[in-house]
């Protein structure tokens, strides 16, 4: 049945009163059937500056060959790597989100599924295009394909972990867009029922002629739970692959069993981060505080305090096993990180990484949005630190003292990194306006439960333990979105 | 002789819905179909439809993409063109696993998918077959094959007392078709 009460002593997923059903549509289509706001075309302008110099970069790089970079011989990996692993760990936050939480039955993903798996996929996207553009001669990106050459019956080695990262990434964007475009069905039917003319015939072909019939909807959550159940698993295994890049070498720094939890718990950890510094920003230009409430900010927040903690173990870790392995290239190593020349870029990690997200320990803090935000900033540069340290570091002093080396990136390498950032917000400020950020059919289930307003009825009609009632009032006063004087006289 | 076709009973709240359904019911009277803007749970078996199958669908291709990709891997790495790395030996299993495990769920994912869109007739491009424009908003609705099922104005009457805001005598059956 739709309709049981939830406990009065958790903490309401949507806020606001008069919540109805086709306030929910209303509110949430707003950016989607009406012309944009200003501060949409500010952004959506610096975003696409942004992109069009990530076209440049990428054109000149294509056109001339890697030569435009900063690598040396030394130091073969720098920013491209460093921004690929930086992409692909930002993606995995949307579905953790849409998978991990569904599994679990955490309600407070309904609201935020949508815009953070649409964040999934943008973020592969930007990565992708560092694989392709660090293979120097993107035309002959088919040689990671299982194809008979032209030379031979050589195959691909099967062996690398290079190929496995190919098909982890290709398996993990096309799986997270066949998730994220079925959850959209419904959605994008509700516009095309609402629209007029070509918007219609548009939305009408997007919408694959969706009905909400009790089978569709039925066959859609057997679906939707089957993805989530081999989603997880999927993106779990993504990052770990992603690592075995790394652990497989014999390189110091890089040789280590710890690689795939700890690039797991960093991917989750900078994901969330991403996540928090879009929909801080998306809910209020969008008006969306009543979807995307208090209780989600915090929520998030602790999981990047404690992913931020795993992250901080796995380092100190390391740096341990360096020691305990009594190998003297593996000790050198992780001495030279903390203190040689790129010290800087170390300590920058560790400060932003480790250090920052403890202060999530302090309510006051965490329930802060503009503090929110700005750690989400802080912990988005550490994490990409931390792929620079792990790559550079490891790289620039190799066995040979001769061959010693620094990385100095180029212009290109900035533009390339940059303009990835550019691509990014650029998909994410269209994907905002032409389809539903938020998931509108499964906020629609919580009304009758799990709203502020279903709770504030079940007070108003009494019989609930009033110690609970006034927990569930304190619980209320973090939130932005909740006016508090309504409950003074209850 | 009436030229409705459907009766449509539409409820803004999902329990009066499910009365609605009862109601109907306790008087024998068959219902075509219903039309929610979200997932109601236990109207499934209410309305007595059986489990969805698309599972054993998803097992089945999980199944044939482990089979497909460990026989390629099997056969240009072990079979076709052996490598010597060191002189360890080529069919070396723990290097298969990712790759197995990736396209198991590759074939999982997209395999239940499109068997869900072909079952369910959803491709790009197929004529919206909605009764009412509001069913995916904010209103629930109870379609009801007029033929057959008279008088009418007795299921209008069933559908208002279990709290219908609307009943609604279509003569065509879909609206969605220009």
């Amino acid at each position: 049945m739709a309709s049981h009460s939830e406990s009065i002593i958790r903490e309401p997923l949507i806020t606001g009163k008069d919540i109805t059903y086709a306030r929910i549509t209303n509110e949430v289509l707003l950016p989607v059937e009406n012309k944009p706001n200003k501060a949409w075309w500010i952004g959506f302008t610096v975003a696409a500056l942004g992109a069009m110099l990530w076209v440049v970069s990428i054109s000149y790089t294509f056109w001339t060959g890697l030569g435009t970079w900063g690598l040396n011989k030394t130091v073969g990996w720098a920013w491209d790597i460093t921004g690929f692993v930086w992409w692909v760990g930002i993606g995995h936050a949307g579905t953790l989100i849409s998978a991990v939480l569904l599994i679990f039955r955490q309600n407070w993903r309904n609201s935020i599924n949508r815009s953070a798996e649409a964040m999934t996929i943008f973020a592969v996207i930007c990565a992708a295009t560092y694989i392709v553009a660090h293979m120097g001669r993107p035309w002959l990106a088919y040689f990671t394909l299982p194809l008979p050459n032209q030379y031979g019956s050589l195959w691909v080695n099967w062996n690398s972990a290079l190929m496995m990262d190919v098909f982890a990434i290709s398996t993990y964007f096309s799986v997270s867009l066949v998730f994220w475009y079925t959850g959209l069905l419904p959605d994008i039917a509700s516009i095309r029922d609402r629209a007029s003319g070509l918007r219609r015939r548009i939305y009408s072909v997007l919408s694959f002629g969706w009905t909400g019939s009790v089978k569709t909807w039925q066959r859609f959550e057997t679906v939707s739970l089957i993805l989530a159940g081999i989603s997880t698993p999927l993106v779990l295994s993504v990052h770990t692959i992603v690592s075995f890049d790394f652990a497989t070498s014999l390189e110091p720094g890089w040789h280590t069993t710890i690689f795939p939890p700890y690039f797991v718990a960093g991917a989750i950890f900078s994901g969330f981060a991403m996540v928090q510094t879009l929909l801080l920003v998306t809910r209020k230009v969008l008006g969306l505080e009543n979807y995307i409430t208090m209780f989600h900010i915090e929520s998030m927040n602790k999981i990047i305090m404690l992913t931020g903690s795993i992250v901080g173990v796995a380092y100190i870790t390391e740096f341990f096993i360096a020691w305990y392995s009594q190998v003297e290239y593996e000790q050198y190593a992780f001495i030279n990180r903390a203190t040689g020349p790129y010290w800087w870029a170390y300590w920058s990690m560790m400060s932003c990484n480790v250090i920052s997200p403890q202060l999530f320990w302090s309510k006051k803090l965490r329930t802060s949005i503009k503090f929110s935000w700005v750690l989400s900033i802080v912990v988005n540069i550490g994490m990409w630190f931390e792929r620079f340290v792990i790559i550079v570091t490891s790289l620039h002093r190799d066995y040979i003292p001769s061959s010693w080396a620094m990385f100095y990136p180029t212009w290109v390498d900035v533009g390339v990194f940059v303009g990835s950032i550019g691509v990014f917000f650029t998909l994410f400020l269209l994907f905002i306006r032409v389809l539903p950020s938020v998931a509108m059919a499964e906020v629609k289930l919580l009304v009758k439960t799990s709203s502020e307003q279903a709770k504030k009825k079940l007070i108003d009609e009494g019989h609930l333990d009033p110690a609970h009632v006034q927990y569930y009032k304190e619980s209320l006063i973090k939130y932005d979105s909740v006016d508090m004087s309504d409950y003074e006289k209850v | 002789m009436s030229k409705t076709k459907f009766i449509l009973g539409c409820f803004d709240d999902p329990d009066e819905m499910m009365h609605g359904i009862e109601n109907l019911q306790k008087n024998s009277i068959p219902i075509y179909d219903v039309y929610t803007p979200m997932p109601i749970h236990g109207i499934e078996a209410k309305l007595g439809i059986k489990d969805s199958r698309l599972g054993y669908a998803a097992f089945c291709f999980g199944c044939l993409g482990a089979c497909v990709i460990f026989s390629i891997v099997y056969y240009t790495l072990v079979h076709d063109w052996p490598m010597n790395v060191g002189g360890k030996p080529s069919f070396s299993i723990p290097n298969f696993v990712p790759f197995t495990f990736e396209w198991t769920i590759l074939f999982t994912a997209f395999g239940m998918t499109f068997t869900f869109f072909a079952a369910t007739h959803l491709f790009p491009g197929r004529a919206p077959r909605v009764m009412d424009l509001r069913a995916t908003d904010d209103r629930f609705i109870i379609a009801v094959d007029a033929k057959g099922n008279i008088p009418h104005d007795d299921i209008t009457s069933l559908l208002k007392d279990a709290g219908a805001v609307e009943v609604k005598h279509n003569e065509r059956k879909y609206v969605s078709y220009e």
